[in-house]
């Protein structure tokens, strides 16, 4: 079964944009970015995590923390995967307690990767309150998870792929759908 | 990428794609044990069986607390005190305690290719916790690891392994593993203690200690098994010492920043003088990187649907 390119949803510009609002989102509802902290969930979110920092400090003037997280130790798909990726690091290096955490990643779909990182969030300490900002939401969730935070919402069939590429990697910035 | 195997069984025949998947694993697995909550949980509800027919304090200890540390159920039979001295054959107490379901047994056994044996007659993952004179899989990815942690790389380093070549599973492992990584390996000991036909493994040999570490990067020290020592492979412990010990003269020969290893447990004054042995922080640093390296051995070998043998 080969993938083809279905449609382009968002190019480079219209992710700036997306990213934009949802950084002022942030600061709205939370009244600014004091005691806030991020964390990119590996791969996927480590880049816009950072990205949503730059653009809070040039915003608020604030630069909030920013902390990667790897959850390939909590999956609970682990026997049933063909192969597991490589674990990448988790690397938190500032204290979480009573913070303001908003996690981010680049898809949620059904949700099982949020329930790990929020078990995984749990053994490095307890914060005040964990939001969620994801770039896309294309549905089919099989967990009572929602974010908070969307940059596209996107109706999709379960058999579709979204595919999110960023600058950072070396590659085009777009974000697609793949169908057969 | 996933390890071609159920069991880990020995490092010949490993690819170096397959030895780097492990160790590049086994880097973010040794974050869980520098945490305060030192446990993840990976390998909830599997049951991890230690069975070990030879003593041990570091691999068995290393084994639980990797096991533990994914969250497994770690049981440990040590063989004194179990069916075993009722006289219960090796593949009979395996069978009995894959009968209670389990996930994963790791074997050390004193006859080279038991976990093999083993492997092939029951379904849970076998790893091999070291067989006889033949291989100790986990102690020479845990050396490979501590080397590239140290110095970056392990292609093109200078590798001297010194001791009683012949009757280690630990050079046997390490000698695959390194010469796969692209490391160039030396082995030394006496002609007595060093088995023909080693270099046909990949292996330099060097019967002059001197000789050996020279300028090499790393110097690997294995321990002088006294327990195995009734055929009169040496004339004696003193003067083994004074021609295959690790002293600081010696090391002066070896590149400027060698690592100092060794497997543990250590003679001292006999292979390795006190003094150096109290002066290299690698040989813990060698027990701590086990922890994590069986960690990501584990994790592998549990996750995803393995290829078709």
């Amino acid at each position: 079964m080969s993938l083809k390119e279905k449609a382009l949803i968002l190019d480079k510009s219209g992710i700036d944009r997306a990213l934009t609002r949802v950084a002022h989102e942030i600061l709205e509802k939370n009244r600014g970015a004091k005691n806030l902290v991020l964390v990119g969930i590996q791969r996927g979110g480590v880049h816009l995590s950072k990205r949503l920092a730059a653009k809070i400090k040039e915003i608020e003037g604030i630069e909030p923390p920013v902390g990667s997280l790897d959850i390939t130790m909590y999956r609970d798909d682990l026997t049933t995967r063909k192969s597991q990726p490589v674990p990448q690091a988790t690397d938190i290096t500032f204290d979480i307690q009573d913070k303001v955490m908003v996690l981010v990643d680049d898809v949620i779909f059904t949700g099982r990767t949020i329930r790990a990182a929020l078990n995984s969030i749990m053994d490095y300490g307890r914060p005040k309150r964990i939001q969620l900002a994801v770039l896309v939401d294309r549905g089919h969730r099989e967990l009572p998870i929602r974010a908070d935070y969307v940059g596209k919402n996107l109706p999709t069939s379960a058999k579709e792929k979204v595919e999110v590429t960023l600058a950072e990697d070396g590659v085009e910035e777009k974000i697609i759908i793949l169908a057969e | 990428m996933a390890l071609s195997s159920k069991d880990l069984l020995g490092i010949q025949g490993m690819t170096s794609d397959e030895i780097k998947l492990i160790l590049d694993t086994a880097s973010t697995f040794k974050d869980v044990s520098e945490r305060d909550i030192k446990k993840v949980p990976t390998l909830r509800g599997k049951t991890v069986i230690n069975l070990f027919y030879e003593a041990s304090t570091r691999t068995r200890t290393s084994f639980e607390l990797a096991g533990k540390r994914l969250s497994a159920d770690v049981i440990n039979i040590s063989t004194s005190t179990s069916s075993v001295v009722k006289g219960e054959t090796l593949l009979d107490t395996a069978q009995n305690i894959e009968a209670m379901k389990c996930d994963m047994i790791i074997v050390r056994h004193s006859c080279s290719g038991a976990p093999e044996y083993l492997s092939k007659r029951l379904k849970s993952s076998v790893i091999n916790a070291g067989d006889g004179f033949h291989e100790h899989p986990t102690q020479a990815l845990l050396d490979m690891f501590t080397i590239r942690e140290k110095l970056g790389k392990l292609e093109g380093l200078t590798i001297a392994i010194v001791g009683d070549i012949a009757h280690s599973r630990v050079a046997r492992s390490n000698i695959h593993g390194l010469t796969t990584m692209g490391a160039k390996v030396r082995v030394c000991g006496p002609p007595t203690m060093v088995p023909p036909g080693i270099d046909n493994l990949g292996a330099s040999v060097y019967y002059d200690m001197d000789r050996a570490v020279e300028g090499a990067d790393v110097v690997m020290m294995l321990r002088l098994q006294l327990e195995r020592q009734t055929a009169g492979l040496f004339p004696c412990v003193r003067e083994y010492a004074k021609l295959y010990g690790l002293n600081h003269d010696r090391i002066a020969r070896a590149s400027k920043h060698a690592l100092v290893m060794h497997p543990g447990p250590m003679n001292r004054g006999v292979e390795i003088s006190s003094d150096v042995a109290d002066s290299t922080p690698v040989i813990l640093d060698q027990v701590t990187n086990g922890v994590a390296v069986r960690m990501a051995v584990m994790f592998l070998l549990s996750g995803g649907t393995k290829a078709e043998a």
